[in-house]
């Protein structure tokens, strides 16, 4: 395929989206789910490329992300709340003198976050990253929760407001969210495609060889856990300006699985599965699926599995089904590109055949 | 008479009281190819970790061009000028062999065309396959990534851990003929290995290892000579 051609499919896939964008903005009434399964999925999806970073890209099994989520989003959420709504917020214990008069604008508060979240990534790395694999994720797990407890607890209550949580954070349009989603994950992007990327790579496949090429392990590995855990706490600083109000609760465990089962859907060790896996789970858990909460009657009787958190067992069904056909995630390890966009188009007139084919070759 | 690049005195390597190098010194001259044979557990690759710091010596000094090797870091050394084809090849599977080239240039900041282009030259199946993963890559064509992605750091010196092992004789013939080429081409090598009779062969100089020390040396048509070294690594017994 020609470079023009690509260029020209690429930009027309721009322009539908934008367009999708500004129509979802001026009917926001109307289609609510769809702009809110579109910003979610487009944060999750800076989540899950900073997981896969770490994980996919650079071998490293780390199941921190909540936990940098939750720095992010409290760093984000403390500094934006406005001074005057600051007293309804902290109405409990007060806040803290000495932060009661700083409030960041909206881009030097993200920014913050992501900091703050490296800066803790840092620090707990050089101990952290000596472990391997399944040490190296229950040592992260452990940090995570550790990250949570301490926010939650009444002695944070004039700085994090304890178990109440925050509200009152300014909200921002769908524009702004998905634009900033879309830079967050332009800049990994650009990462694994460099040199230092290439070094993630290598140290993934094998950890001598790469020493024996001249590449750092701890300092690599550092830099790519601290790069991961500011993308995660910028994603937590995108999820508390979107939901508007956040507490402690919504950085359980629970969270870093749900990222963890995006990068896994997606392919561990594609940014564009990740992204494209986000949106699909987001979208199927919170919007497509939705019917089957709700009681269903055909003809007079009533379908008896039909009823609230029945969307949930068919979800895992889904699960099941997608991990058991595609072992490796939608993606693999490949990225998306329109070659194969048209090769999977063409070829799926032949797969049909070939489908009905095999069958009649069973009955004979 | 050409310095020596490498110079190891007294280097003794033991994992935690079992000694396994019992105070060796050997030197490599720039330009030559030294060999280093001996059956297995002779020491040969504990020599070879140390050498490359994967394992700290218990004792003795190893000099790199002048600079002492042993407080160095294993990704230091690729600055020095010396690098490793790990036993085993461990050519990084699943990227391509392009990439894997250009991982082994991974400490330089210019341009690779050029050398990327020379060991093309050198290796024009890697060439064809240049998009290939390297995983997919047959043995012959692994061993000869790992050399190719080794000399991509420019280095003066390669340090080579069996290349020849697991390959079929007509293919170890092809690793050994690379090995002389770019010898030619000015890398000074150093290589260690249980095929005797190939590496001995192509080398200026040997060291023969035995348990631990070094028994026997010579230039490489001296030791394949020598009757010992024939019966007991060239499978060849005297005739009565």
């Amino acid at each position: 395929m020609k470079k023009t051609t690509k260029m020209i499919c690429t930009l027309i896939a721009a322009a539908a989206f934008i367009a999708l964008l500004v129509f979802l903005e001026s009917n926001k009434n109307k289609y609510g789910m769809a702009v809110t399964v579109l910003q979610k999925g487009f944060i999750l999806a800076v989540v899950a490329v900073s997981m896969n970073l770490l994980n996919g890209f650079t071998g490293l099994f780390s199941l921190g992300q909540a936990g940098f989520m939750a720095l992010g989003a409290y760093a984000y959420a403390i500094f934006t709340i406005p001074v005057e709504s600051r007293g309804s917020v902290y109405y409990i214990s007060g806040i803290h003198p000495a932060i009661e008069n700083i409030e960041f604008p909206m881009v030097v508060a993200l920014i913050f976050a992501g900091l703050v979240a490296a800066a803790f990534a840092a620090v707990i790395g050089f101990p952290v990253l000596r472990l391997k694999s399944d040490y190296l994720a229950i040592a992260t797990l452990g940090f995570s929760e550790i990250i949570r407890a301490f926010i939650a607890s009444p002695q944070m209550d004039q700085i994090t407001n304890g178990s109440y949580g925050l509200k009152s954070i300014p909200a921002a349009n769908i524009y702004m969210v998905i634009g900033l989603c879309i830079v967050c994950i332009t800049i990994m992007a650009m990462l694994i495609n460099s040199s230092y990327g290439r070094a993630f790579k290598a140290i993934r496949e094998d950890e001598i060889a790469a020493e024996a090429m001249g590449i750092n392990l701890l300092k690599h590995k550092e830099l790519a856990f601290v790069i991961s855990s500011f993308f995660a706490g910028i994603g937590g600083a995108l999820l508390a300006m979107f939901m508007r109000s956040i507490d402690s609760s919504t950085f359980k465990i629970a969270l870093t699985y749900d990222i963890l089962l995006i990068v896994v859907i997606g392919g561990m060790g594609s940014i564009t599965g990740s992204v494209l896996s986000a949106l699909l789970v987001t979208a199927s858990k919170e919007w497509w699926l939705r019917f089957f909460d709700e009681p269903l009657t055909i003809a007079g009787v009533n379908i008896p599995l039909f009823r609230n958190g029945f969307r949930m067992v068919i979800f895992s069904i889904l699960l099941m089904v997608v991990v058991l056909f595609y072992r490796r995630g939608i993606m693999g390890t490949n990225e998306f590109s329109w070659e194969g966009l048209f090769g999977l188009i063409k070829s799926i007139p032949k797969r049909i055949s070939s489908l009905f084919r095999k069958k009649e070759g069973a009955a004979k | 008479m050409s310095r020596n690049l490498l110079e190891v005195k007294d280097l003794s390597v033991s994992y935690g009281g079992i000694s396994a190098v019992k105070g060796i010194s050997f030197e490599v001259p720039e330009g030559e190819v030294v060999t280093l044979i001996g059956a297995n557990g002779a020491g040969k690759s504990s020599t070879l970790r140390s050498i490359v710091g994967l394992e700290k010596p218990a004792g003795g000094s190893i000099f790199f061009d002048g600079k002492e090797l042993t407080t160095m870091g294993t990704e230091q050394l690729v600055t020095q000028g010396i690098t490793l084809v790990p036993e085993g090849r461990r050519v990084f599977p699943n990227l391509s062999v392009l990439e894997n080239l250009k991982i082994g240039a991974y400490q330089r900041k210019d341009s690779l065309e050029e050398d990327i282009q020379w060991i093309y030259g050198l290796f024009p199946r890697l060439q064809e396959r240049s998009w290939q993963m390297a995983g997919t890559l047959s043995g012959g064509e692994q061993q000869m990534l790992a050399i190719g992605r080794a000399l991509m750091s420019r280095p003066k010196m390669i340090m080579m851990d069996e290349p020849s092992l697991g390959l079929a004789p007509i293919v170890v013939q092809g690793v050994f003929d690379i090995i002389k080429e770019i010898n030619k081409q000015g890398v000074t090598i150093l290589l260690v290995e249980q095929n005797a009779n190939m590496a001995l062969k192509a080398a200026h100089h040997a060291y023969v290892m035995e348990t631990g020390r070094i028994t026997m040396s010579g230039t490489g048509k001296e030791l394949a000579e020598n009757e010992q070294v024939k019966a007991a690594y060239l499978g060849k017994t005297k005739k009565k």
